[in-house]
């Protein structure tokens, strides 16, 4: 009876993997079509955690909708907020004060460092090596602190507000935030004797989930999974915002498209973020940290779009407005579903070990998959 | 000078004095069951929270601290609580061979620690083809860890035991060519022999490189074998969830659980035995004065002190490296080692014939 459940035409061995799986960190469900050990089709069946966000915020007025944001892929909240801010302002058509610019791209680097950090843990500890999460949640710690210091919260933060951000920076901010930046550089050789050098890790992940650029294109992978394939994609860059096309910073493309490259795009990143804190860090101007709005917000009838560069890749705001103090319709361009959808593709003839790779460097966050 | 040899012998003698030949017998055997279940558990306990404090060491945390001073009972109070807990028998299980299974692994490492000298003269049962015994028995625990795997009626649970069966199969090669290596150069195959062959030097000091190169070999081996990481491909639980114990709760976990630790003790004891001079005192040639210093060192302590020391870098190994995959794990078997332990064995066997080890 056993054997009978469970098993396709081809006698092929159907296991679920999810919803919960220490691997899918969160309420992913795989259906893995497995010969042996060897994978034949990967389904991702999701709806798990979908909370209706984007219906939700139809009923909410346009400051109250982008705190709903920060519980999508709630580690790039900063940036998940500022690309709503950002879509707001551009309806309202209001200038951001210089200050605020400054503070939104610190908080979007160290944001986007904090996710970076997390994922280096997580993913190694889905290849099972279990000391890297406890290494780079020390660091992730000092800059969760200091988001606490800032903006109230350590996760699910709400800072970025339509005009420029909600209060001015804890005046520990900028010491902290340059503390922070040494103790990063004292501590990151550890990541890469600990993990980058090793012949295990690297056997692990060399060749292994392989994706070609076309393909990266035609799944719309974005992010370090499509600039692992040698695409440049970088919202940063290519449709710079607040002040970004004034930084130097690079961006970071490799051409292999495995795991590897996709880890080395990450590890390479998180310099770049450090880099671009640096630049701005010492000369915060002074001035206003929010523009002046009106107490209710409403945008013109129209249409309006926005996109901005989270940890996983291109993060999109769709707002179409009739006028009034709600959005009629919000749609949200999340990158972990569309750097899903290519999981399939990268598993086929892989093995059970190697699809755990390759989800842990996808970096999925699954309430972003599913809002 | 107090040693456990001494404390034995009296024992012995005062029993010989007092009782007739078949009650000594009784006694003895009861006193060696006594001795070898408290020694299970107590080696249970001290090395799964060795384990913790290692993990701890290594990932920049405390480890257990409450339980205790320094946390030293916590193992106590997790056994105590899965003692209590619920043993849970799915209904797509086949009963009879799940419950039997954490069994059979238990006792297939009770069974195993019967030859293994603990000390100068403690030792359960010296049979002269000792080695062979152990890596003979210690394969049955694969057919415990196969059983739990299949009988789960859970396909994590059968995953994880198809990897062990095939890696414990295949590792067992190299590690019986390294043992091998060293019965040629002792020429016995009794634990007693082998240890008092390494009276003028250990294995490792006496047998040059190939006998480095088989001992490095031997630590890979036990380290699969018992299904360690890098090599927990058995368990992974980030691929399989927890692999062939799954479905397994309560006490019946804590067997297996504790079969794990107790396989990891005897193969680094092994390792001891076969190549770092078991319970034998570290000499230096000629330095009369420093080998009478390390003589009063009891043969415990050394036997102990050296077995700890190669659990630490077992468990070094579980903490800082990644996992590999199964066909790296295979490839690294009959590709790498097997190979070398091959050639490795020929080159000992030459110096064996020619005499030119120490």
């Amino acid at each position: 009876m056993i054997q009978e459940i469970g098993k396709t035409e081809q006698g092929d061995l159907i296991i679920n993997m999810g919803p919960q799986h220490p691997a899918t960190h969160g309420v992913l469900h795989l259906r893995v079509t497995l010969n042996g050990e060897t994978i034949v089709k990967v389904e991702p069946h999701l709806g798990y955690i979908h909370r209706s966000i984007e219906k939700m915020c139809e009923s909410l007025n346009y400051r109250q909708f982008i705190y709903s944001t920060s519980r999508m892929d709630y580690l790039s909240a900063h940036i998940n907020n500022h690309a709503c801010a950002m879509c707001v302002e551009k309806g309202l058509q209001v200038e951001i004060p210089p200050r605020a610019q400054y503070i939104r791209i610190i908080m979007d680097e160290l944001t986007r460092l904090a996710s970076h950090l997390l994922w280096w843990g997580a993913m190694a500890m889905d290849i099972g090596a279990f000391t890297p999460f406890f290494h780079s949640f020390r660091e992730r710690e000092t800059i969760t602190d200091i988001m606490e210091e800032t903006c109230g919260a350590r996760l699910t933060m709400n800072y970025m507000v339509p005009g420029g951000v909600m209060v001015d920076i804890h005046p520990n901010f900028q010491k902290r935030v340059i503390d922070f930046i040494a103790q990063y550089k004292s501590k990151i050789h550890e990541y890469h004797e600990l993990v980058t050098g090793n012949t295990i890790f690297i056997n692990r992940m060399k060749g292994v989930g392989i994706i070609s650029k076309e393909d990266a294109i035609s799944f719309g992978c974005s992010g370090p999974v499509a600039r692992a394939t040698g695409l440049s994609c970088d919202v940063r860059k290519i449709f710079p915002y607040e002040i970004y096309d004034q930084l130097e910073f690079d961006e970071i493309l490799e051409t292999a498209g495995d795991s590897l490259a996709r880890y080395t795009v990450r590890m390479k990143e998180m310099d770049q973020s450090i880099k671009i804190i640096e630049q701005l860090i010492h000369n915060i101007p002074e001035g206003e940290f929010q523009a002046k709005t009106k107490a209710v917000l409403k945008l013109p009838k129209g249409e309006f779009y926005t996109r901005a560069e989270t940890a996983r890749g291109e993060f999109g705001v769709y707002i179409v407005s009739e006028g009034g103090m709600t959005p009629y319709r919000i749609k949200f361009r999340s990158p972990g579903f569309s750097n899903l959808s290519a999981l399939d593709h990268m598993a086929r003839g892989a093995k059970i070990g190697d699809l755990i790779a390759m989800m842990g460097t996808l970096d999925l966050v699954i309430p972003d998959i599913d809002r | 000078m107090l040693s456990l040899e001494n404390i034995v012998q009296q024992f012995n003698q005062w029993l010989s004095e007092h009782f007739s030949a078949t009650t000594v017998l009784w006694i003895q055997l009861t006193a060696v069951v006594l001795f070898a279940i408290t020694l299970f558990a107590l080696l249970g306990l001290a090395l799964v929270l060795m384990e913790r404090k290692v993990a701890a060491y290594m990932q920049i945390r405390l480890g257990p601290n409450r339980v205790g001073p320094k946390g030293m009972f916590q193992t106590v109070a997790d056994t105590v609580k899965l003692v209590f807990k619920e043993s849970l028998t799915p209904d797509g299980a086949d009963k009879f061979l799940f419950n039997l299974a954490p069994f059979i692994v238990m006792i297939a490492a009770m069974l195993v620690l019967a030859p293994i000298a603990f000390a100068k003269g403690i030792q359960i049962w010296d049979i002269n083809i000792g080695v062979l015994y152990i890596t003979s028995v210690s394969s049955i625990a694969v057919i415990g860890i196969l059983m739990a795997g299949w009988s789960s009626g859970n396909k994590y649970s059968l995953l994880g035991a198809m990897r062990s069966g095939a890696q414990i199969v295949s590792y067992e090669l190299s590690a019986g060519l390294s043992i091998i290596s060293i019965v040629i150069l002792t020429g016995s195959l009794s634990v007693q022999d082998i240890i008092n062959s390494q009276q003028n030097g250990w294995w490792i000091f006496k047998g040059h490189i190939p006998i480095i190169i088989s001992f490095v070999i031997f630590i890979i081996a036990i380290t699969a074998e018992t299904n360690r990481a890098p090599f927990d491909m058995a368990e992974a639980e980030s691929e399989l969830t927890a692999g062939f114990h799954t479905e397994y709760s309560g006490m019946k976990f804590a067997l297996f659980f504790l079969a794990e630790y107790i396989n990891i003790f005897i193969g680094c004891a092994l390792a001891v035995t076969l190549f770092l001079g078991g319970w034998m005192p570290f000499h230096i040639g000629t330095w009369a004065a420093f080998n009478h210093i390390m003589d009063y060192i009891p043969s415990s302590i050394w036997f102990f002190g050296k077995t700890i020391v190669l659990i630490f870098g077992l468990m070094w190994f579980r903490w800082t490296f990644p996992r590999l995959r199964i066909d790296q794990l295979l490839n690294l078997e009959w590709k790498y080692l097997l190979p070398i332990s091959m050639v490795n064995l020929l080159v000992v066997t030459l110096m064996a014939i020619l005499g030119w080890h120490f």
